[in-house]
């Protein structure tokens, strides 16, 4: 593998920089971060800290005159550094850089309704854009099915580091995607779901089927261990399959919804189905604030940068800011985009959101650790805390300023450059 | 007239323009170097005077209004805008230069106050990529404004300002009667060309007799106005070879162009510079999205700027949203542009490809009063637009709830129609 050696002219002349010897990607027996800050991603920030990364794992944070020095470690200096950023909805894998019909994995429009279609069987860790969000810091991308079908597929949850999904996948079926509103309407093509209302009832008509489907094969199952095999289930249904999976709360379902009457759909059919919900986009959760915290579920906010076009043309800047102050669990997404830019960057989005009335370690937050939570994922990612994955982020000074530059990633151990 | 929104207490919109001293800001006038407490002098629509606190004196009677802590820049330009859900050429051709973009324009169209909150003070709204020629763009001064004339910019000879919208590459091909290939785009468009050499001669030829004239033909009218250097043509173009191409053109045809997004300017700015070509880039959160745009690159500013390419920014909007343009620019920066560079890219780089840097661009005596106050620095994230002014009249005002919710989002602050594709990708 070719050996890299990168440095940036504006880190020299600060007098901070991150220089590695290790190949791209090679993952060194022991890695060494030390930063002017190291942001834990737990609400702390260690001035001169260090990170100690072994055989992937954090083994040791601390202050570097705590820690001191360590033997036989590949070091990384740099102003600034953070957990390995989470973009809690992207559909990078899927949508890829190009697209062209072949490169673009993300909806199936054959059917309004398909939780069967797996995001392992899509994902391309080779596109383009997975390199491109990685350069910024981000190391964990939930990634899937896009909006734009009443359930479009599964989500799964890998590091952006991992080229197939043999290894690195933290979650395969992470959620069950799909979308209320205009953006799953099929107006006037005299398909369904035409109307708000028949959407609705389609995804209602088929949990019950998932329910009485599940019902079914359990009580097969029971019979089984009874020595009295019961055939009588009709064969495995992949589809009923997954959104079994979804009413026994194994997988959330994410649903794509930006209208307040969309948001109130998706709260009126989890409760009926007492499914784990995960509301996304929200362009209008600032109507419904009461009713989203009385739901107990969390946001993953529309990027901060959407266009206030269709559905979404009422969001605001300060979303992020207002549930904040509701105490609303909600997380930060690249989101989805069809044109250009092909996607965004979780790190624009949730640093932009700060500047509009965040506290920086609550917008870190919910980029790191709090993404993670909302992902079921906090036991590997998420802070820099030891037993935990070896992922981190570098810059040259505040994450969220437009002129910082990300230096350098960490992925379990293994190093990679940044913007260059 | 004033639309609604924009006539809060306190505001200056409506009111006839006086003389006002704004004092105490850090004031960057683009030409010339940045002044520490500095001071603006406004009389009526114009600049009266810039300088150092105490150098230049507050006029007497002039009301003062101190902007200590704050950061003053001229408005920006916006070279490439489609806000006012602007149109041009329809399906039927792909050469259409008879076709006014302004006639379609809707001035109470959400983006014009977005784009007030954005800073931008001039902006050239052209018509989309989906043409060889798509139609005669118009430069507009962000004024309030009932009607499109309320915002039209007249040159020296009365002339309505504005150019002609040219696009080359993938987006302008299409099933016949548009181009299947880049070749046939570049015949298609130097037929045209031809044709309207020949009418503008004939004109020339029939020295005002009126019986030696020929039949008026709207488009080839406008194309001699290309010619002959009246307009500007704003060229679309992505990939090294189709930046080549519009140089191609523009060499054989001596038309004067701007050259739009450029993607891959970094491969081929030697040869944009020794054309003299001015570049007017866009910086996008990632690449691709079209086979195009793959290579389109941060470093685009900074690998112009050193070449010596005259180079400015541009919103796209819908593309990149108007109220973020200090951001494509800070964006430049971080790849490598100057500062300073990157700054007279969002302002007299674009007056100068619009041809208004006589009257706007930088804060000099006598250009108009288009200025913008900032929180502070320009290029930071945290940095607020808090007024914008055009003309000498205050046409956004951040601690205006209203003005407010153009600038944050809110219900009704959007667009209820969804996205067209009518620009960087159609």
């Amino acid at each position: 593998m070719k050996k890299l050696l990168w440095t940036m002219a504006g880190l020299l002349a600060a007098g901070v920089g991150v220089r590695s010897e290790a190949a791209l990607g090679e993952r060194p027996a022991r890695v060494v971060i030390r930063a002017d800050a190291v942001y834990t991603g737990t609400g702390e920030m260690l001035q001169d800290g260090m990170v100690v990364i072994e055989e992937g794992k954090i083994v040791r944070v601390g202050r570097a005159a705590e820690v001191g020095d360590v033997e036989g470690a590949e070091v990384l200096r740099a102003a600034v550094a953070t957990p390995g950023l989470i973009d809690a909805h992207t559909t990078v894998g899927l949508s890829g850089i190009l697209n062209q019909a072949h490169d673009q994995e993300q909806l199936e429009r054959s059917a309004p309704m398909q939780p069967e279609l797996r995001a392992i069987d899509a994902y391309n860790g080779r596109d383009p854009l997975v390199e491109w969000v990685r350069k910024f810091g981000v190391t964990t991308v939930h990634t899937g099915h896009a909006p734009g079908a009443l359930l479009s597929g599964q989500s799964m949850i890998i590091k952006s580091d991992r080229e197939n999904i043999s290894d690195g996948v933290l979650n395969p079926l992470a959620m069950v995607c799909g979308s209320l509103g205009e953006g799953a309407l099929e107006r006037g093509s005299g398909k369904s779901p035409g109307t708000r209302a028949k959407a609705v009832a389609m995804l209602r008509g088929e949990l019950i089927r998932a329910r009485e489907y599940e019902a079914k094969r359990a009580a097969a199952e029971a019979g089984t261990e009874d020595g009295e095999a019961k055939e009588d289930t009709g064969g495995r249904d992949l589809r009923l399959e997954a959104l079994g999976a979804v009413l026994r709360r194994e997988a959330p379902l994410l649903l794509t919804v930006q209208r307040h009457q969309d948001i109130a759909a998706a709260l009126r059919v989890a409760e009926e189905f007492g499914v784990a919900l995960v509301l996304d986009g929200c362009a209008e959760a600032y109507l419904l604030l009461e009713a989203i915290d009385a739901s107990g579920f969390p946001v993953i906010v529309h990027p901060t940068l959407q266009r206030s076009h269709g559905e979404s043309e009422n969001l605001t800047v300060r979303m992020a800011a207002q549930l904040a102050e509701a105490g609303i669990p909600f997380a930060f997404q690249s989101g989805y985009e069809g044109y250009v830019p092909k996607t965004r960057v979780v790190l624009f989005e949730g640093g932009l959101a700060a500047s509009y009335g965040i506290p920086f370690d609550a917008a870190l937050e919910a980029m790191t650790l709090g993404a993670a939570r909302l992902l079921g994922v906090a036991d590997r990612v998420g802070s820099l805390e030891v037993g935990k994955d070896g992922d981190v982020a570098l810059y040259d000074g505040d994450p969220f300023e437009y002129t910082t530059h990300c230096v350098g990633v960490v992925i379990e151990g293994r190093i990679y450059p940044g913007e260059q | 007239m004033i639309l609604a929104g924009c006539a809060a207490a306190g505001s200056a919109v409506g009111e006839e323009p006086s003389l006002r001293a704004f004092t105490g800001a850090r004031i960057l006038p683009v030409e010339g170097e940045p002044i520490e407490q500095g001071i603006l002098v406004v009389e009526g629509a114009k600049i009266a005077a810039v300088g150092r606190m105490g150098e230049v004196p507050v006029p007497e009677g002039a009301e003062v209004i101190g902007v200590e802590g704050k950061v003053v820049l001229p408005g920006l330009v916006c070279t490439h805008s489609h806000i006012g859900e602007v149109a041009g050429a329809d399906g039927s051709a792909p050469i259409q230069p008879e076709v006014r973009v302004f006639d379609s324009i809707n001035v109470r169209d959400p983006g014009f106050r977005k784009a007030q909150a954005g800073g931008i003070t001039t902006a050239n709204l052209m018509s989309g990529s989906g043409h060889l020629l798509s139609g005669q763009t118009v430069y507009l001064k962000l004024r309030d404004g009932n009607r499109i004339e309320d915002l039209f910019i007249r040159n020296a000879d009365g002339r309505l300002a504005g150019g002609v919208k040219m696009a080359n590459g993938t987006n302008s091909r299409r099933d016949p009667p548009f181009p299947g290939t880049r070749a046939k785009s570049a015949a298609l468009v130097r037929q045209q060309f031809v044709r309207a050499r020949e009418y503008r001669d004939k004109t020339a030829a029939a020295g005002g007799d009126v019986t030696k004239l020929p039949a008026r033909d709207l488009g080839l009218e406008a194309l001699a106005d290309v010619l002959e250097g009246r307009r500007v043509v704003h060229h679309h173009t992505h990939r090294h070879d189709d930046i080549l191409t519009v140089l191609r053109l523009k060499e054989e045809f001596g038309f004067r162009v701007v050259l739009h997004h450029v993607s891959e300017a970094w491969k081929v700015a030697e040869e944009i510079a020794a054309a003299d070509a001015p570049c007017s880039i866009i910086l996008l959160d990632s690449p691709g999205g079209k086979q195009e745009a793959v290579d389109i690159a941060w470093k685009n500013g900074a690998v112009l700027e050193q070449a010596g390419v005259l180079t400015g920014f541009h919103t796209d909007d819908p593309i990149n949203d108007s109220r973020w343009f200090l951001r494509s620019a800070a964006f430049a920066v971080r790849a490598g542009m100057s500062r300073e560079g990157a700054l007279a890219g969002l302002t007299l780089a674009g007056a100068k490809m619009l041809e208004l840097e006589d009257r706007t661009g930088s804060l000099v005596p006598g250009k108009d009063a288009d200025f913008i106050i900032l929180s502070g620095d320009p290029f930071s994230v945290y940095t607020r637009v808090e007024e914008t002014w055009v003309e000498g009249r205050r046409v956004f005002d951040l601690s205006d709830p209203e003005d407010e919710k153009w600038a944050f989002g809110g219900f009704g602050a959007g667009h209820p129609g969804e996205m067209e594709h009518c620009c960087f990708e159609r």
